[in-house]
């Protein structure tokens, strides 16, 4: 450090003397802070005041030291020149020093009293010894948290938690957000909350890797969002389950979140206790958009030609009928109204069929035609309900539903 | 933590896959990539390295407290699988005769360094197998049972014979046009040789060409035809059907293709949808491995053999005129069909 501060003295004799002066006091500070985090903590946190870090910690494109130059140009764009040119050409600045006559180098010296030089012989004290950080120092900016997982306290207890860094610094700005926190001040007191609110601690991993913003929300934001869904009657278990299967949910404001609930009770015309138990059933309905939604209902009325409470019925069962592809849904219903003759009251009793890929509906169905096994009404003999066609594994179909082996089921899908 | 590094260098070869119908081959190829990479990625076993530091702490010494080094082992976080990502994120397949998405059969791809077999098996030029299905009495726009419909026709005159006899004219000009193309003067010794060892065809890009067509099955309105072909394209073969149709004064429309033999690869060697995981594929490709090498290599030397013997245009056509139709091209094909 000692070294630095005469390679700086040096080089900065063609720059003005008060920024020269400033800039070397900032560095001087910001050398000061990193050395006492390092004292006082194992795996210290960068310095999050350090606005000369952050804005380097900005940038996440693999960008050179250089180009950051002619972006910032005020004077904390100056120390990272001086830095940046103290780190690559140190040998010239050695030659430079030892061209440079003394007498200079002295009456410099004696315009800043608060850098007296220093050699590297110098004696120093064992504590100062013991403070000396040999480390590679961190890169300025990049576009992974690996290089700061492992000397920052935050990250690695979120490591240790279970959140999936690499999926995280894939979103916008999020990797920014999580060097910025501090885990005592800031993520302790959310990951608490969650904790009350009846989220598993294995789940608190997954949750954080899709919504890292949610350790951004203020805590009375999250607070009053479940009092709200406190007060429209659903209970601890749902709340829990509905904020750990959609991550996003408290991200939400109460008016957000009061529309979406509107929006289902009077677009699908469901009652109080149905809505809530859809919503609890697949929360994702409450936090995707809602265009999408208002098709797919149009499609099972107009085109599918569903009636109204056999839709409330079907969605009831399966959610995820609201959410599904429109051509998907139009293909299968295709496939097993026109093709397989099933009509519309036996799908609506059946409504997992939806759910299901279409090509492992037509092999089957195949299959059994060409066994001669495929009979779905009810009143006939040899009836095969339409969930056992779709649901069950490909040996217990084989065995028990086509009476044929498996063998014989794959010869048959090599003919299709 | 070796053993999926292991098995994705070992990996490496070609294999056929079953492709249903209705989906498209790049997502066949697309699906088989990412279930390789699920398997290689699980069979690797996360060791996180550890690394000694010297850490400050504060300890009670002689004169208060004091700072001192003190060493220990930590893991390296930087190198934990939910810092890195997952170990294998791209794997080289490669796809060879790509079948369109409503016909289904036999599609080889190839996966680390059995994309260059691929090419050579492209250069080899060799024939491809087919099961055709059609359909009399309907014309539609894109010859297929799913187009729009055009007309339709009465097919009671359709007759077991009459097909035969269009399938045979059409064999017969597609061996004309196949030895035009091959370049070779019917007259030679090499010509024989290469007789003898396997089917003279063109070693260069050509327009579609058919080897072999017979009828398997026909029960009027539905025939079903196999058919060995050279550069050929599965609307080719629809377009084939409509123009039987077309030539038995009725219509037709083609309602399946499926290819049933790939070069070397056949219906056995090809793997259904239930079969696709990486036990299988490696199975598959050592199986494989031998007949691949020496149908490449022959093809190979007879790719040579044909090369020295190029005549001019003018000399194949008069040879034509002289070669009898009957007995040499039927030899020629029953001998295609059983060593190809």
């Amino acid at each position: 450090m000692a070294f630095w501060a005469r390679q700086i003295s040096i080089w900065c004799s063609s720059v003005k003397t008060s920024n020269v002066a400033n800039s070397i006091q900032r560095l001087r500070k910001t050398h000061r802070t990193w050395m006492q985090l390092d004292e006082l903590s194992v795996l210290s946190l960068l310095c999050t005041d350090n606005r000369f870090l952050q804005r380097g910690l900005k940038t996440y494109r693999p960008v050179s030291l250089g180009s950051r130059l002619q972006s910032t140009n005020s004077s904390n764009g100056q120390i990272v020149s001086s830095e940046s040119n103290l780190l690559s050409p140190v040998n010239h600045y050695q030659q430079q020093a030892e061209v440079i006559p003394s007498s200079d180098t002295k009456t410099l010296y004696e315009v800043w009293e608060d850098t007296p030089p220093s050699s590297a012989l110098e004696e120093i004290s064992e504590e100062e010894a013991v403070q000396i950080v040999a480390e590679p120092p961190l890169p300025l900016g990049s576009f992974t948290l690996r290089d700061y997982v492992d000397r920052s306290e935050t990250l690695s207890k979120l490591v240790l938690l279970g959140v999936d860094l690499s999926k995280v610094e894939k979103r916008p700005n999020a990797g920014q957000l999580l060097l910025r926190l501090d885990f005592e001040k800031d993520i302790r007191k959310r990951l608490l909350f969650l904790k009350d609110v009846g989220v598993e601690d294995n789940q608190l991993g997954p949750l954080l890797t899709q919504n890292p913003y949610i350790l951004a929300v203020d805590m009375e934001a999250l607070e009053t969002r479940v009092a709200y869904l406190k007060s429209k009657k659903f209970g601890k278990e749902a709340v829990a389950r509905m904020v750990s299967r959609a991550p996003f949910l408290l991200s939400f404001s109460v008016e957000r979140l009061d529309n979406r609930l509107g929006f289902f009770q009077k677009e699908l015309g469901l009652s109080v206790q149905k809505t809530r138990d859809l919503v609890v059933r697949l929360p994702r309905l409450l936090t995707g958009s809602l265009e999408p939604i208002k098709e797919n209902w149009q499609v099972c009325q107009v085109e599918l030609g569903f009636r109204r409470n056999e839709i409330q019925h079907i969605v009831s069962q399966i959610p995820k009928i609201l959410t599904a592809n429109k051509r998907k849904l139009t293909e299968t219903f295709d496939y097993l109204h026109n093709v397989m003759g099933i009509p519309h009251h036996i799908l609506t009793k059946f409504p997992q069929v939806f759910n299901s890929k279409l090509l492992r509906v037509k092999e089957r169905h195949m299959f059994l035609t060409f066994l001669g096994r495929a009979q779905y009404d009810p009143a006939q003999p040899s009836y095969i309900s339409l969930d056992k066609l779709v649901s069950m594994p490909d040996e217990v179909f084989c065995t028990e539903v086509a009476k044929a082996s498996v063998k014989d089921f794959e010869k048959f899908l090599k003919t299709l | 933590m070796a053993a999926g590094r292991a098995a994705r260098t070992r990996l490496n070869g070609l294999f056929a896959v079953y492709k249903p119908p209705g989906v498209a081959s790049i997502r066949v190829r697309d699906t088989l990539e990412t279930l390789l990479l699920k398997e290689l990625n699980s069979l690797e076993q996360p060791t996180v390295p550890q690394q000694v530091r010297f850490l400050p702490t504060t300890v009670e010494g002689n004169a208060g407290k004091e700072l001192t080094l003190t060493v220990t082992q930590l893991p390296v976080l930087a190198a934990h699988p939910l810092v890195k990502g997952p170990e294998f994120t791209h794997l080289k397949i490669g796809a060879g005769h790509r079948l369109d998405t409503k016909s289904s059969g036999v599609f080889v791809l190839g996966v680390g360094h059995g994309n260059k077999l691929l090419t050579d098996m492209y250069n080899a030029h060799l024939t491809r197998a087919y099961t055709v299905r059609g359909l009399f009495g309907k014309a539609t726009d894109d010859f297929s049972d799913t187009g729009r419909l055009i007309e339709k026709t009465t097919f009671d005159h359709i007759t077991g014979d009459k097909l035969e006899r269009i399938l045979a004219v059409i064999q017969g000009t597609n061996h004309k046009a196949l030895l035009m193309y091959s370049n070779i003067d019917l007259k030679t010794q090499e010509a024989y040789e290469l007789a003898v060892e396997g089917l003279i065809r063109p070693m260069e890009k050509t327009p579609p060409l058919i080897t072999a067509i017979r009828c398997l099955q026909f029960a009027p309105p539905e025939f079903q035809l196999e058919i060995q072909c050279l550069h050929e394209t599965q609307q080719y073969l629809r377009k084939i059907v409509h123009e039987i149709g077309l030539e038995l004064k009725s219509t037709a429309v083609c309602t399946q293709v499926r290819r049933i033999r790939d070069g070397f690869f056949t219906l056995d060697n090809a793997l259904p949808r239930t079969h696709w995981n990486l036990q299988n594929i490696r199975n598959s490709i050592k199986d494989s491995k031998i007949k691949v090498k020496v149908g490449l290599q022959r093809s190979l030397s007879h790719q040579a053999r044909s090369g020295k013997s190029h005549t001019d245009m003018d000399q194949v056509a008069e040879s034509e005129l002289h070669s009898t139709e009957g007995t040499s091209a039927s030899d020629l094909t029953q001998n295609e069909i059983t060593t190809c």
